[in-house]
């Protein structure tokens, strides 16, 4: 069944939508996704806040073929990135002298950080991405230059420590001073913009599941970020992948570690509360 | 729901440029028939082209065809007198149809190998074994490759 | 950028084993068809040789071509009679050349 909703019949978006979303391989898979011997959480109840039943990682909606990319460390592609930066955790950089091993010795420390981001950080009065914080280390402790949002160093270093965290629980603060900022990311996830006059919700709330042409609608979660997408034949951020959907809307997308990225990645992240860290998950 | 003839053009015209802009193959050309079985001639030098013992995996549908995993696994004893020589892949719509060469040695033990390899557009995947003996074998698999909606 | 390579040789083994080799190395395998912002062809540059050695002699090498994916990833068997190293080698466009080594222990 195709749905269509009061307000899309209204609007040219639903013949769109319509038209172009095939019902065929309707529904997530029940595949389980097990690395290395462990069984990672890949659909759990939603949280309160959100508008659907149950969340699923975008795992669940890719071809067995992408899928078992995943499902081995050495397979995996993004492992490529992890090791690289392993290597640059012990390298000292910057005026002090120091490398991330320094302060943080062993990376394992980091456990669990991944799960939390973004979290509100007094320092700067607004959220913190990891991004955000691998750069403040950079400048304030190492003396070092601050990467670039996608520079490789970048992407590789959040693909290490976000590892650290892989199989646990996305357990992001919502209320506080976050509460603001979930709803400035919730009125962009629902606020149609670009010539295609579409919302992040039209695609990935009313349609998961669905195929528009050839692609396999997930929910859009980002709890596998970095990812390793087929397509990039590399790593990529989720503000680049954020990037990427405006773009394929027509919309002017914001920059990358802008206010209204780290919002929307705030509620996005909210949306996947209780889904395992996945990365280096493996996309197509 | 019926979609008026005006809403169903304007959707054709709409996705059909995003669909364009999607693609970077335009201008580029691809691997004829003559080339591809130019290469299997040169592969087989003289010797017929038969079916059986060699198995070609591959997907039936790619989702991307940047990284496709093939598999190939050739029956043999793998002994001195008697092993596969080598398997070439071909890919038969793309610009050249050259992909990999495996050279293999009775060392092997069993003679398969598997990597990931790019597929311009939907096409057959050709895998051809060479034995010690100088015979040949081949098979084909038919991967359709998908150009995503929204890849991003 | 090539990094190092990645490499995966079970440590043991028993004589005649056929054990389970996979590599995988860190390339773009530029194939020579893409264009850059400028308009040009952007030169190939790939990986364009893989051998594997046992103990000085070759098992299994592969030839390659711009077909194959970004960050190769080949895998392939051997049949282990005794202990000894492995040494892999990967050719790249430029020149430049790309080894790993790894010894398995064979009962």
């Amino acid at each position: 069944m195709i749905k269509v909703g009061g307000i899309f019949a209204a609007v040219g978006i639903a013949a769109m939508l319509a038209s172009l979303v095939s019902p065929a391989l309707a529904d997530p898979d029940n595949n389980q996704l097990i690395i290395e011997g462990e069984l990672i959480v890949t659909d759990v109840a939603a949280p309160d806040s959100s508008p659907l039943d149950h969340i699923y990682s975008g795992w669940r909606f890719r071809s067995p073929e992408t899928q078992s990319l995943q499902m081995d460390d050495f397979e995996n592609p993004g492992f490529v990135a992890v090791d690289a930066a392993a290597e640059t955790w012990e390298t000292a950089d910057g005026s002090e002298g120091k490398s991330c091993a320094s302060c943080h010795e062993d990376v394992s420390s980091l456990a669990g950080l991944r799960a939390e981001l973004p979290k509100w950080d007094e320092a700067t009065n607004k959220p913190a991405t990891m991004e955000n914080l691998i750069n403040r280390c950079r400048t304030d402790r190492m003396g070092a230059e601050a990467w670039g949002w996608e520079q490789k160093e970048m992407v590789n270093m959040t693909a290490l420590i976000s590892l650290q965290s892989r199989g646990m629980p996305v357990n992001i603060q919502t209320d506080g001073p976050m509460a603001e900022w979930m709803e400035k990311g919730k009125d962009l996830y629902y606020t149609r913009v670009g010539q295609l006059n579409m919302s992040c919700s039209n695609c990935h709330e009313d349609n998961y599941g669905n195929q528009i042409r050839s692609d396999h609608l997930s929910q859009g979660q980002i709890n596998g970020f970095p990812v390793y997408r087929l397509k990039w034949a590399g790593l990529g951020s989720i503000h680049r992948r954020f990037k990427g959907c405006m773009e394929n809307i027509r919309a002017t997308p914001f920059k990358r570690g802008s206010d209204e990225f780290i919002a929307l990645e705030a509620y996005v992240a909210s949306r996947g509360a209780g889904l395992a860290v996945e990365t280096p998950s493996v996309r197509n | 729901m019926k979609l008026s003839r005006r809403k169903v053009l304007a959707l054709g015209a709409g996705f059909g440029a995003a669909a364009l802009t999607g693609l970077s193959t335009s201008g580029i050309a691809f691997a004829d028939e003559a080339a591809t079985q130019a290469a299997i001639d040169a592969f087989a030098a003289g010797a017929e082209v038969g079916e059986g013992r060699i198995s070609l995996t591959a997907p039936e549908i790619a989702e991307n065809g940047n990284t496709v995993p093939i598999s190939v696994d050739v029956e043999s004893e793998m002994t001195e007198a008697d092993h596969v020589a080598a398997v070439m892949i071909l890919a038969s719509g793309n610009p050249n149809p050259g992909v990999i060469t495996f050279n293999f040695t009775p060392m092997n033990g069993v003679a398969a190998a598997t990597t990931r390899i790019r597929l311009a557009k939907t096409q057959d995947v050709i895998a051809v074994a060479k034995m010690s003996d100088g015979s040949v074998f081949m098979d084909k698999k038919l991967v359709k490759v998908t150009i995503g909606g929204c890849g991003g | 950028m090539a990094t190092k390579p990645r490499v995966k040789v079970p440590k043991k083994a028993a004589a005649g084993d056929v054990i389970t080799i996979k590599t995988l190395i860190s390339h773009a395998m530029e194939s020579g068809q893409r264009k850059g912002k400028d308009g040009n062809l952007i030169p190939r540059k790939i990986i364009n040789k893989f051998t594997a050695e046992f103990n000085g002699a070759t098992v299994f090498s592969a030839d390659i071509e711009p077909g194959v994916a970004a960050n190769p990833f080949i895998e392939f068997n051997v049949k282990v009679m005794e202990s000894g190293t492995f040494d892999f080698k990967w050719l790249d466009d430029d020149g430049s050349e790309y080894t790993s080594s790894k010894e398995i222990a064979v009962e």
